[in-house]
This record gives C-alpha cells, structure tokens and sequence, in this order.
C-alpha cells in the first residue's frame, strides 16, 4: 500500500494538479513546496503530453508550452528527487498512457518508486485496459488511480472494487477546465462508490472556486484542482508560486 | 481478425476515457445488434446503390499498362462514389447505425476534408445534424471542401491546437464527444481508434474487395497478384485488402506518406518510421519521440498527415500478410500528373500514392500478371495544391 491514505487523514483533501514544466522545473518545484506549505494534501504532477484527449484548453496549452521549453520524462525523475528532499506528502504523477508506455512501463513505474511517486492516474486507461499497467503497478507499490464518469452508470462497483489510492470522480461530461457550474448527481454516486469501497472519493473537473470547494468537499472526501491551479502559472509565470500558494490556502480553507 | 475485446493480434483496444467506456459498449452492442439485421442491410445497401453509385466499377487501364509494359494494371474506382471518395461507404454506415441508436447529431473529424464532406452528406441525407473538426492549416489546404460542407448544412469548426491537422482534428472531436454523448455519434472516418470502430468501419469499407474480387473473377478468370491502396489511417486500404486476405497468392501492398522522404522528419510514414504505442484509443504504431510525444508529421496529401496506423494494418505488418512501402511527395505528384495524362482520370493525391507504387512495380512483373489499385478518391480538390507544388497559383 502506499502512503496514499495519508492525504485523507487532515479533513477533507486538497489535491492540487501542476503541470511539470510550464513555464520551468524551478518553478513547478517551487509551487509544490508553497502548496505543501498551504495545506495542499496531495500533489498530482502532470507529464506534459503533446496530444492531451482529455484536457481542456487551459492543461493544453501549458503542456505544450512545457513540451517546447525541453522538459523530458527523465527530467521530471530529476525533478522529483529534489522535491522529495523536503516534499513529504502524497504524489502522484497525472499522464497519459503513451508516456508510460514508450519509457517502458517497468522502467517507469520502479522509477516511480524509487524516486517517491505514490501513484498514477492516467486518463486514457479505463478498467478494461487497465492490466497493461497494473502489474508493474503491484510490483512496485505505485497506486494505479482509477477514474468513475458522470456516465459510467452500471460499471461503479466494477471499477470500485478494483480501486487503489483513491478513486477519482469526474464531475462532469468533457475534458478539464473551470465550470460555472455542476450539475450531475454526484452524491448518487458516490453512494454507489461507498457501497462497494472504503476508499477515499475525490471529486475533480470544473473546481476553481472556494465555494464550488466547499460544496464538492460536502459530497465527498477531497477535491482535485487543476486548470485554476495552471491559470496561475500562465498569469503570473516565475511569480506563480506565492499566488499558488495563497490559492491552495483559501481552498483548503474553504474545505476544512 | 478481431477478438472480443477488439484486438488484432497485440494491436487495437479501448484506450479512453472512462467518460466514454459505455458510449463505446451501447455502440458495439448495436453494431452487434445491426450488422446480421436484414432489414438494416437492405437499407444500407439501397443506399449504396441508388445513392452512393455502386458497385464501384473496375476498370482496366489499357493504356497505362502498355506504356508500362508489365503487368496488367486494373483501377477499382472509389472515386467514382457520389461525394467522390471511398469515404461515403463508412458515413453511410455509421450514419444509418447512429440513427437506429436514436442519436440525431454526428460530428466527426476530417484531414483532407473528404470524410468531413461524405458526413455532412449523410447527415444531410438523413435529417441529422453536423459537426466537423478540421485542422485549421487543412482547412486552408482544402478549401473547397470547407465550402462543400458549409453547403451540406454542417458547421466547420478549425482545429488551432498543435499542429493543426489530422491528429489534432481526431483530438477534438473525441474532446467533443466527452463532453457531449447522449444524442451525439462520433462518426469516425478511418479504421482506428478505440474498439468497436476499427471494425465497424472495415466492415463497411470491405464491401470494395468483396465487389474487386468478383469483378476480377470475372474479367480475369483469376485472382490478382497483388491488390495496392494508400494508407493514412488506412480505411480504404483495409477495405480493399479484407476479402484478399484469404487468398495467399494475393500480395497486400499499403502505401504510406513518406513525405519528403522517410530519413526526414518530414515525413507521414507510419510503419517504416513509427514504433508501438498508445494513441487515440488504440495500441498501433505511431510516429513518436524518445518519450512518447506524438511526432509532428508531414505529407503533401492531408488525408495521410496522421501519425498513427490502424491497428488491423499494424497486425497485418506483425504476421507478415501485408506489406507497407513508403512512397515521396514527389513520385506521388509524378503519378497525379502521370494518370491524368495517360488515362483521364485524376486522382486524389492520396491514391496517388498507391497509383505510384504500382507504376515502380508493374514494369518488372510479367505481362499475365495482375495488379488492382484502388482509387480511393478523385483529385479535384487537389488541383490547387498540386498547381502550387509545380510553382502555378491558381485563382478560382
């Protein structure tokens, strides 16, 4: 087991999502260190992907912009053996299938291990592909997340009795990025994950406000941000760091 | 050649969002439902022929063949299909399926804007509404087309994320779909993507080697020796091969964009430049970096400007049944220009690229020898283009 459970144990879980890279590692470490800082829970590391199916514009772009400043695979591995000089609550790395795939999935996956990864979540890898990825993932102790959809009616306790980590529930219909609202009946299933699961539910997609935090957080054990977090990356660049860390404060804040 | 869970030999799969997963199950189950349905099969081939113009002739190219001076050389002329391309046979399809389904809107994504235009014809055929991505530099490559569509009813939507074609295109209409499932069908234009579609849309498509082999059959009293189609996502290649594949004496030969040249980067050559991965969907071969980034690719013909291969094609590779060559720009605007010469027809400059490979072989193959090329579309749409390569700006 991994130490996944951990992020679950301060209240409600702030998972803040950063895209590895944009605009540079310093500043990718920087902004881990001041969401650790500010109560972030857990950290999910995005792997920049040129081709990201389930991104919204936001995640899109900042991977491309990634991917053109140099940043690698191995890089990120780099990277994250600094972070975890000091970095001592949950990460995970957020990517898509052929990153994994292409380095190898062993090779990656005992990387992801020696280094202090906690878990992966890859979006393009629903339940039924999921065995290209999981024996590795057993083998090294790395969490393989699994994800449930608004639409995945008659499949939730299928993939919940499976689930590692945490089970991750997509709010909404489409790809990330902030949302006015949201409107799918996610305490139904939550309910339909606790009937199967004691793991731990965290609610992502279209959260970028305290009070869309807060309402989420009634319905489940944490919430997972992404694009707002990333918004801030692209506003304020080498200066995103102390503008993510009082973000990720007023999130946590507003979900305690 | 397919197994339940949609593989080819290690190829194929359902890499996709879970948002998708039961979209994808409720479409196999109808396909299942449908395919042996014959009341389904009786409208689908009503429209094939009264609609779309088959069967398909196949047509022996005399000329072509002397000037050569090997082997037999016989068009099989999907470019003769009402929208003019292959294209038509998979939207009519899926067009009718999606409808059986309920869904009342298709959207779909398009390279050379062929697939874009067979759609928006069958949408409005049918009283559906339409949707097509397009990648913005393909929409100023094919602008004709654009129109065509407009004029179909659909609405274009151009791609600007990275690099503004094909792939990009097939990116977004998977985002769109995401986000918009319950009347919506995503009608897929080639063999590729997640499972069901590799085998949905070959099985429409097959119906040109099930009419390719009679009619030569019939003309011939034999089989041919080999079969020739380009391959981009490769759905007009898959079609052309399917009812072959049983007949070992019969060469399957695919035509990949090689572009510029497959020791380039600029190059669309999937098989003979891409290794194993994960992309939209499918376990195929890909044009790819070190870590798995997706290679920009490139070719003259948008309609193989994709990084990707269907994973049937990829297993055809494994065993050894098909072959693939790489085939340039350049030889591919020499056979544009060569078959409109010699035969009066223009092709697409995508078949071009098997009309091209059959010019290498056929002289070195004996004179009872057989070749069927498929014309997978007529080159109308490419004449621009192919003026502007020559160095010639035409204005319309």
């Amino acid at each position: 087991m991994s130490k996944i459970h951990q992020a679950f144990e301060n209240g409600k879980a702030f998972i803040a999502f950063i895209t590895c890279g944009y605009p540079d590692l310093e500043t990718t470490m920087a902004c881990v260190r001041e969401a650790q800082k500010s109560g972030a829970d857990l950290i999910e590391l995005g792997i920049p992907f040129s081709d990201p199916t389930a991104e919204g514009p936001v995640i899109q772009e900042a991977s491309l912009r990634a991917l053109q400043g140099g940043v690698t695979t191995d890089k990120i591995f780099d990277m994250v053996r600094d972070l975890r000089k000091d970095v001592t609550i949950p990460m995970v790395f957020m990517t898509y299938a052929n990153v994994v795939y292409s380095y190898g999935a062993e090779r990656f996956i005992s990387a992801c291990r020696e280094i202090g990864i906690d878990g992966l979540i890859l979006p393009d890898i629903p339940f039924e592909e999921k065995e290209e990825f999981l024996p590795f993932c057993r083998a090294h102790g790395v969490d393989l997340i699994s994800m449930v959809a608004p639409t995945s009616r008659g499949r939730i306790s299928m993939i919940a009795r499976e689930a590692e980590g945490f089970l991750y529930l997509v709010s909404s219909l489409g790809v990330t990025g902030t949302r006015e609202s949201i409107t799918t009946d996610l305490s139904a299933i939550v309910q339909a994950v606790r009937e199967t699961t004691d793991l731990p539910v965290a609610i992502g997609f279209g959260i970028s406000r305290p009070d869309q935090a807060r309402e989420m957080a009634s319905l489940a054990d944490g919430v997972i941000v992404g694009s707002a977090i990333v918004r801030l990356l692209a506003e304020y660049g080498k200066e995103a760091p102390a503008h993510v860390g009082a973000y990720v404060r007023s999130m946590k804040e507003a979900i305690r | 050649m397919t197994n339940p869970n949609g593989r080819f030999g290690i190829h194929g799969g359902q890499y996709i969002p879970e948002t998708l997963m039961n979209a994808v199950i409720e479409l196999e189950e109808a396909y299942d439902h449908y395919k042996d349905d014959p009341d389904f099969n009786r409208e689908l081939t009503a429209l094939f022929n009264d609609y779309a113009g088959r069967p398909s002739r196949l047509y022996f190219a005399e000329k072509m063949t002397r000037d050569l001076g090997g082997a037999k050389i016989y068009f099989k002329r999907e470019d003769l299909n009402h929208t003019g391309a292959h294209k038509i046979n998979n939207v009519l399809g899926q067009a009718l399926l999606a409808k059986k389904m309920g869904k009342t809107r298709l959207i779909a994504e398009t390279g050379a804007g062929q697939h874009g235009v067979a759609t928006a014809t069958a949408a409005a055929l049918m009283g559906m509404e339409c949707v097509v991505f397009m990648g913005k530099e393909d929409t100023i490559r094919q602008a004709l087309n654009v129109y065509r569509m407009r004029l179909l009813g659909a609405q274009v939507i151009p791609v600007t994320t990275g690099t503004a074609t094909l792939k990009d295109a097939v990116s977004e209409a998977m985002r769109e779909w995401t986000g918009r499932i319950e009347d919506t069908h995503y009608c897929l234009g080639s063999v590729m993507g997640p499972h069901p579609f590799p085998t949905i849309v070959r099985d429409f498509q097959a119906v040109i080697s099930k009419e390719a082999r009679a009619q030569i059959l019939e003309k011939e009293g034999r089989l041919p020796d080999a079969v020739l189609a380009c391959v981009g996502g490769g759905s007009n290649a898959i079609g052309s091969f399917y009812h072959f594949i049983p007949d070992e004496s019969v060469r399957l030969i695919g035509c990949e964009a090689a572009g510029r040249g497959i020791d380039t980067f600029e190059t669309a050559a999937t098989i003979a430049t891409g290794r194993l991965g994960i992309f939209h969907g499918m376990k195929s071969y890909f044009c790819q970096d070190e870590y798995g980034q997706i290679a920009p690719v490139y070719s003259i013909s948008a309609g193989l400007d994709y990084p990707g291969v269907g994973p049937e094609h990829a297993h055809l590779y494994d065993i050894g049944r098909a072959q693939y060559v790489a085939v340039t720009d350049d030889e591919a605007v020499d056979a544009f220009e060569y078959l409109s010469r010699t035969e009066g027809i223009i092709p697409a400059i995508e078949s071009a690229h098997a009309v091209a490979h059959a010019m290498k072989i056929a002289p070195d193959m004996d004179r009872d020898q057989i070749l069927i090329v498929t014309l997978s579309g007529r080159g109308d749409k490419d004449c621009a283009a192919i003026a502007r390569y020559r160095g010639e700006d035409l204005h319309e």
